[in-house]
This record gives C-alpha cells, sequence and structure tokens, in this order.
C-alpha cells in the first residue's frame, strides 16, 4: 500500500468498525475500507460481533427484510417494501438474498468476497475481536489467513491515530 | 495513446477505481492509464481519487453512456 509513498502529506489514515454481518450492511465498511487502500490510506478494520462472520472463510451473508421498512426492491417498474408478516415466513430470507445477489450481479456491484479479496491484497489491516470470537466460540482457524486478534484496547489505539473513524 | 487501458464498463463503485489502483500500481511515473466506465458516480470518484492520491487526472470526458478518463501516475 506504501507503493504511492512519494506525497506523504497525503496520506492518511482510516479505522472501521464493523459491527454488523448481514450481506446489506457487509458493503459499507468493504467499500470504504478497500476505497481507502486505493487512495493509499492506511487501512484498519476491526471486526466484532456479528461482523466478526465477515471474516470467516466461509462466507454465506444472508440478509432479512423483518425490521426493515425502508428496504424496497426495484419490481416491475415499481418499487416494493414486503410487509414484516411476510418477511417472517420460512424461505423468504433465502429469497431475498439471493434476489439481492443477483440484482447486484446484474448492476456490476463486487460481492463482498471479491471486495474482502481486495482489502486483503490492499494490506488492510484486519483485526478480528478476541472477545466475540470467545463469546460466539468461533476458532481462528475457522477465519482467513492474515487476520490479527485485538480487543477494545487495540481498536482504539489505530483510532487514536487515524485520520477517519467510522463504526458501522 | 494512453500507455495501459482499463475497461470498467459494467462495473460499479468501487470496482473503477479499485481496478485503475491496480493498474497503475504496475506502472512507471509519468505513464498514462486511459479508463472506460459507465458508472455516471466514477467522474467525481476519480477526480477525488487523484486529488487524494496524487496522480493527474489529465482528462475526464463523456460520450454517450461512456465516460472517458485519463489518469498520468504521478
Amino acid at each position: 500500500m506504501l507503493d504511492n509513498a512519494n506525497d506523504g502529506s497525503n496520506s492518511k489514515s482510516m479505522s472501521i468498525i464493523a459491527t454488523k454481518g448481514t450481506l446489506d450492511w457487509a458493503y459499507p465498511p468493504f467499500i470504504l475500507g478497500t476505497t481507502g487502500a486505493a487512495m493509499d490510506m492506511e487501512v484498519t478494520m476491526f471486526f466484532t460481533f456479528y461482523g466478526l462472520g465477515l471474516l470467516k472463510k466461509d462466507l454465506n451473508l444472508k440478509m432479512s427484510t423483518l425490521g426493515n421498512p425502508a428496504m424496497e426492491m426495484p419490481m416491475m417498474g415499481k418499487h416494493m417494501a414486503m410487509p414484516n408478516i411476510i418477511g417472517g415466513l420460512p424461505g423468504v430470507d433465502k429469497g431475498v438474498t439471493a434476489m439481492m445477489k443477483n440484482m447486484m450481479a446484474k448492476k456490476g456491484v463486487a460481492s463482498i468476497e471479491d471486495l474482502r479479496e481486495a482489502a486483503v491484497e490492499s494490506d488492510v489491516r484486519l483485526i478480528a475481536c478476541q472477545m466475540t470470537l470467545d463469546l460466539f466460540e468461533i476458532k481462528d482457524t475457522d477465519l482467513i489467513d492474515g487476520v490479527e486478534l485485538g480487543g477494545a484496547a487495540t481498536a482504539l489505539e489505530v483510532a487514536g491515530k487515524a485520520d477517519i473513524n467510522y463504526f458501522m | 495513446m494512453a500507455d495501459q487501458t482499463l475497461d470498467a464498463k459494467g462495473l460499479n463503485c468501487p470496482l473503477p477505481i479499485i481496478k485503475a489502483k491496480k493498474a497503475l500500481k504496475g506502472m512507471s511515473p509519468g505513464e498514462t492509464l486511459a479508463i472506460e466506465s459507465t458508472d455516471p458516480g466514477s467522474v467525481a470518484d476519480f477526480a477525488a481519487f487523484c486529488r487524494q492520491t496524487g496522480n493527474e487526472l489529465t482528462s475526464s470526458e463523456q460520450s454517450g453512456d461512456i465516460y472517458n478518463f485519463e489518469i498520468k501516475k504521478s
């Protein structure tokens, strides 16, 4: 990432805390993380609680319309929201997830797998929350290679030095 | 003629930027990268990308649905 360190005055750093692990919420941290790295920023992403799942080797991200009345999908020239009572039925989450992935592929939106790979390639520092590993009994061997383990103090040390701090 | 070209047509944010960065990484200072994109957001984004990274946006034009950029690596 330091390949373009010819102008130190431009270099910024960014710290992102990713707390959510659904397909839709996986996007903001990875889009900003990878773009920051592309813009020569030193990027650290700290994954905690449900966000930790974004570091698993096996990514099987899902989403739900439940509790999200703002989610309106383009459909037959209109925008449709799913009533909660239907969103709660078995299989609806699966269908909505498939629909979203399909729509993203059609519109040239990167997959989370691709963005995560880009983050690793561009030396984004990925830190998994140790407490979350313990809490949800996730083994560090379940996570992709190159992930560091750390806690709140590690996250705050990075945040304290960063020009940009995001909590997502 | 640019030294390298990148076809980013059909790709959405942030892929044009990430792919451009990848291409620039393998180039020498002074060389130029021509990019074709269909993402209207890339107009503002390539300008911001260049301001931040110090690379020079030597051209940014639209022809029909295609946005053409040229970046000179610093």
